[in-house]
């Protein structure tokens, strides 16, 4: 274990965190126990008089490697996982206790040795916590660094101390950016913010000086002082009193309740912050222990940090093809989807020709990254030089020809398999041989269109979500005849442009609309049956879907639903499962109701195309029934109707490793995320339980939730996904 | 069991709950020994007279902490053998002190009690008890805590009533209210407040807007609307437990909820026995008593629920009941009693309510019940029903009959 190291020189040990083999620091038990006695050697050297903690990489720390974290309750075997846990976490405590203590007498507040933070660069979760136990924490002028506390994003929150620390630092509500939303802060800004005390440009420099003029007064928190009251006040302090009704409601209602993090996080703030620091400590780690042995945090980790990351770094990338990196891609189409491409591929230094019918249509899909960049230099995000540079990689024409030299295709044009079919003919006639065709189609089947391509083994669908700039999944669909090289370019491509990649098999709908389209679907069938819109919507809401059905729908026109139908019902021909949700459907578009851009759809709009309430009128064609359903039955009804799509496509090998389908669904279609996604949902619920409920909602509403054979088989046998299929993916 | 006697009942007036209020230089201590000296004058309770004072009070801080009812018996001229227990169930407080005086009369603990409340709200503020519900995130998300105007208006939405039904209650309540005072109806409850030497510091409820009319309500802006909608966004919470509502209608203004009052109230209460003793004649029976919980997010349905309880456990119908008294904490509550039951308003409240007159956390119940009682006699009718919805979802009723 070399994790950290110590070098004592002119009275100044300085511990160096440098972990073997990996590009950034985390923090592993077996570090912290070395990190525990080289502080210990330090404070009983009489010859140091301070000390500097530090990192010989570019960052500080990304945080606490949450691998290490799973593990801990796995390590607890059949007992109750909570005694290591807990005890884990207090060891954390116990070392870092100890460094803001340094020693001192605890009585007089005298006699410590200063202990600096320096950070070269990123100090993430306890990588902050870490400084924050520290006397005084400087950072290099590094801005790429990323400073504070993102635990939250993960269905975690920060259990080093970072809660108490903070809260006590800046009261609950000055906290809360950092703590409930994880905002993180270049160094500059963290300093005007206070998370950090000083930037400099040689911060070990500065760290040196500081120590050699530190007092006494210098180390002693101001939670360790006397007289110490929170900033803001506590709870049951007049304005602290109103401060805490406002987090409840605040976090209750931004939340609906669904993630279980930052309740606990709040309750570890509020009963911590009645109490003495340490008992503060001890309640923050119970909390925590408590989220650790949460389903949904362990989901939550699986799912968005450890396989997200996974997918990212090519977990599914076919091993023996060598490095696909796109130098130049075509984009045909400047839609708002091939202006979208040409923009994120841009960003990501790649050179882009950019294809439309006219030199004029062209020049507008590039004019979209102009915007795009604009509203970046307003923001003080980009500059004048960073546009420059990014447009100078776009070149947008009618003119084919400039498509020679391409590496990669993405056709973005109209979802026409005729228009699609003559494009491809016509760029393969231009691009180089090796050059791979993909299509953004996200309803035709690949298999189908590669029959227009003369080289169907260099075929592929990579299909981007709207808007694609800030959509971070792609989806890459493998036809029948693509060849595995395709599948590398599209994954090397992905990662180039830092999305996360799924591949799956080429399907009616692939993977992500295969599951979108029933959720809709349901939620318009509860129209139909008299149910509140309001209730379908708040329902999908409180599950942690970002907007309801409905409101989905009306965002991405009721037209298109009404088209896809159509289309879908002549492929399916009597087998079609859906008229139900069709005679709504039309009947809208036969009102002329088409969605937000028709300022008239579920919902009714105003001039500016502000949502206002649910149109006056579905009430007069599907009046409500009395009794309303159970909130959890109608929860179940959307949930299960997207969740059995996806165990079907698992069944039917559309899908072909369960984290993609995970992964996939929360951020494709922001399933659920507090759940880990469909499969780590069904997990939670347990198999058993969830075929019960198939039958169940079966028997009440249709076939459509008849359990499939693989989750029968599994409630049978008493399986999870996660322990079947997901040994691969650990 | 014993039969239950209300003997006497008295009120003060109420102050207006703000510093240019007539009662905010009363101290609580003062208000509530000014009533038991009342009970006692009134009614010659000399010695050992009653079991206990059981004395109800919302915000048990400062001057209203550590046993209220205790410091008011040694204030006033009370026997110090009567012991005295303050007690605390938000706004039914005074009723529940009287339902829990004559349910251990009629199970043989005691022959008599003093039971009543008081709440100086200009001088303990609402809310400065602190309280887990609102603040302990580990209830207050769990169980979609909002406070009560918003519970108020949630009801208004979920059943139907507008801001107009609302201001027409407020209306009605201000116009009972005055002719009530004008026609001398509360002359035998009242106690006017003095001063240590004599001097009359309030006579009247001071708090009426007497002529209010819908024009004047109409100009009032909504109350809970910026702390439903904006900081800290309560409605989001709100919908949480009632998702098939769009959103929440806030209806509710400072003109048709209740007012914040000074001022208190007592309720002798006794057993047969103790009114031979003392030569008092009964003015009424207590019927039932009842309590429930409901949820606490909406909040005030309470009445509905123990009505129906007290109902059901009495063998009696809603028709049996000749007056009601319903406390008006905010417009909704009314409505949805009278929707609920198929009441007339006419039956209810029938002197006008907190919203004209305030509302006094503590004290309100055993002021209510006391107004019950007087309208039984005047109006000569034979049966009565007082309820109240209550903080964190709760209801309590009394039913009473003249003997």
């Amino acid at each position: 274990m070399t994790d950290f190291t110590m070098t004592k020189d002119g009275g100044i040990a300085t511990i160096i965190w440098d972990v073997p083999g990996k590009s950034m620091n985390v923090m592993s038990f077996a570090a912290l126990d070395l990190l525990d006695s080289l502080i210990d050697d330090a404070l009983a050297d009489s010859a140091v008089r301070g000390i500097i903690i530090t990192s010989a990489k570019t960052d500080f720390a990304a945080g606490m490697d949450l691998n290490v974290l799973a593990g801990l309750k796995e390590a607890a075997g059949d007992d109750n996982p909570a005694g290591p846990v807990f005890d884990g976490i207090m060891r954390v405590h116990q070392v870092l206790r100890k460094i803001e203590r340094a020693g001192m007498d605890p009585k007089t507040l005298s006699g410590g040795k200063p202990i600096a933070a320096v950070l070269p660069g990123t100090a993430l979760g306890i990588g902050y916590e870490l400084a924050l136990a520290c006397h005084r924490i400087f950072a290099a002028d590094n801005p790429k660094a990323k400073i504070g506390l993102p635990e939250i994003l993960v269905g975690l929150f920060p259990g080093a101390g970072g809660t108490t620390r903070l809260v006590r630092k800046f009261g609950a509500m000055a906290a809360a950016p950092y703590l409930l939303e994880g905002k993180t802060l270049a160094p500059a800004k963290a300093k005007s913010a206070g998370l950090i005390d000083a930037v400099e440009a040689d911060p070990m420099a500065a760290a040196r000086a500081w120590i050699d003029s530190a007092t006494d007064a210098d180390l002693v928190k101001p939670w360790d002082a006397k007289g110490y009251k929170m900033p803001g006040g506590a709870p049951y302090h007049p304005a602290g009193f109103m401060t805490f009704i406002g987090a409840s409601a605040m976090v209750g209602g931004k939340t609906k309740g669904a993630y279980p993090a930052p309740k606990a996080m709040l309750s570890a703030i509020y009963e911590g912050a009645q109490v003495p620091f340490d008992t503060a400590l001890k309640i923050e780690a119970r909390w925590f222990t408590n989220i650790m042995l949460n389903p949904s945090s362990g989901a939550m980790i699986r799912s968005l940090f450890i396989n997200k990351g996974a997918l990212e770094k090519g977990a599914v990338r076919p091993a023996d093809i060598p490095d696909q990196r796109v130098r130049k891609l075509g984009v045909l189409g400047a839609g708002m989807m091939g202006a979208g491409i040409a923009l994120v591929s841009a960003q990501a230094g790649i050179e882009v020709v950019l294809i439309d019918q006219s030199d004029d249509a062209a020049a507008k899909g590039k004019a979209y990254s102009a915007a795009y960049m604009d509203k970046g230099i307003k923001r003080g995000k980009a500059t004048e030089d960073k546009k420059a540079a990014l447009l100078d990689r776009i070149t947008a024409t009618a003119d084919l020809t400039a498509l020679q030299g391409c590496d990669l295709i993405i056709e973005a044009v109209f979802e026409d398999p005729k228009v699609k079919a003559e494009m491809t003919q016509k760029v393969e006639a231009i691009i180089p041989e090796d050059c791979i065709f993909a299509s953004n189609t996200s309803t035709l089947p690949i298999s189908e269109l590669a029959k227009a391509s003369t080289r169907a083994d260099q075929f592929i669908g990579i299909h981007f979500f709207s808007p694609v700039e800030r959509m971070a999944l792609v989806e890459i669909i493998k036809g029948r005849q693509t060849g595995d090289r395709a599948v590398a370019k599209a994954l090397d491509y992905v990662r180039q442009i830092r999305k996360t990649p799924i591949v799956v098999n080429d399907a009616r709908f692939f993977y992500a609309n295969r599951c979108i389209i029933p959720y809709i679907n349901e939620g318009i069938r509860l129209v139909a049956e008299g149910v509140a819109p309001a209730l379908i919507d708040h329902a999908a809401q409180m599950l942690g879907f970002p907007v309801g059905p409905l409101q989905l729908v009306d965002e991405t026109s009721i037209e298109l639903g009404a088209k896809i139908a159509r289309a879908t019902k002549a492929a399916m021909g009597d087998a079609y499962p859906d008229a139900a949700v069709d005679a709504v459907l039309f009947e809208m578009e036969g009102q002329g109701r088409l969605g937000r851009k028709a300022k008239a759809g579920f919902f009714d709009y105003d001039e500016t195309g502000k949502r206002q309430g649910y149109w006056a009128g579905l009430a007069d064609h599907y009046p409500l029934i009395n009794p309303q359903p159970d909130l959890l039955e109608v929860q179940h009804r959307l949930m299960f109707v997207q969740v059995l799509e996806a165990v079907r496509a698992l069944e039917e090998g559309v899908l072909e490793d369960i984290r993609e389908g995970d992964v996939g669904a929360i951020l494709g279609w922001g399933f659920a995320p507090w759940s880990g996604g469909p499969f780590s949902w069904l997990d939670i619920l347990g198999t058993p339980y969830a075929a019960e409920r198939c039958d169940q909602l079966a028997a009440a509403h249709g076939p459509r939730f008849t359990c499939p054979a693989l989750l029968r088989e599994m409630a049978d046998k008493g399986h999870s996904f996660y322990k079947r299929f997901g040994q691969a993916a650990a | 069991m014993q039969d239950v006697f209300i003997y006497d009942a008295a009120r003060t007036p109420r102050g207006k709950g703000r510093k240019d209020g007539s009662l905010h230089e009363v101290t609580a201590l003062r208000l509530s020994a000014l009533m038991l000296d009342a009970m006692a004058d009134r009614n010659n309770l000399d010695g050992h007279a009653v079991e206990d004072v059981i004395w109800g009070n919302v915000t048990q801080v400062g001057e209203q902490g550590a046993c209220l009812a205790r410091s008011a018996v040694l204030a006033s001229r009370l026997d110090e053998r009567i012991p005295g227990l303050a007690i605390n169930r938000f706004c039914a407080s005074g009723l529940e002190a009287v339902n829990l005086a004559a349910n251990q009369i009629a199970g043989g603990a005691g022959r008599a009690y003093i039971a009543g409340g008081v709440e100086c709200m200009s001088r303990v503020p609402m809310g400065s008890d602190g309280g887990a519900i609102a603040v302990d995130p580990s209830l207050a998300i769990e169980q979609y805590f909002v406070p009560q105007g918003i519970g108020a208006d949630i009801i208004a939405t979920k059943y139907g009533f507008t801001r107009d039904d609302a201001d027409a209650l407020a209306v009605t309540s201000q116009a009972r209210a005055q002719a009530a005072w004008q026609a001398g109806k509360f002359s035998r409850a009242i106690v006017p407040v003095l001063d240590v030497n004599g001097l009359t510091i309030l006579d009247h409820d001071e708090y009426m807007r007497p002529g209010t009319d819908m024009q004047a309500l109409g100009a009032l802006k909504p109350s809970f609307k910026d702390q439903g909608e904006v900081m800290p966004g309560f409605d989001a919470v709100a919908l949480q437990r009632y998702p098939e509502l769009e959103r929440i209608n806030h209806i509710h203004h400072a003109g048709n909820s209740s007012g914040i009052v000074d001022g208190a109230a007592a309720v002798l209460l006794g057993n047969a026995e103790f009114g031979r003793a003392h030569g008092l004649r009964p003015r009424g029976r207590i019927r039932a008593t009842a309590k429930i919980g409901t949820d606490p997010t909406i909040m005030l349905t309470g009445p509905v629920p123990v009505t129906q309880k007290i109902l059901a456990e009495t063998g009696m119908q809603i028709s049996d009941i000749d007056l009601f008294e319903v406390n008006e904490a905010f417009a909704s509550v009314v409505l949805l009693f009278e929707q609920a039951f198929g009441v007339d308003h006419a039956q209810v409240n029938i002197n006008g309510g907190s919203i004209a007159m305030g509302h006094p956390l503590g004290a309100t119940g055993a002021m209510i019940l006391g107004t019950l009682l007087d309208n039984l006699e005047q109006e000569d009718k034979s049966t009565g029903l007082a309820t109240l919805c209550i903080g964190s979802g709760m209801g309590v009723a009394t039913i009473i009959e003249r003997v």
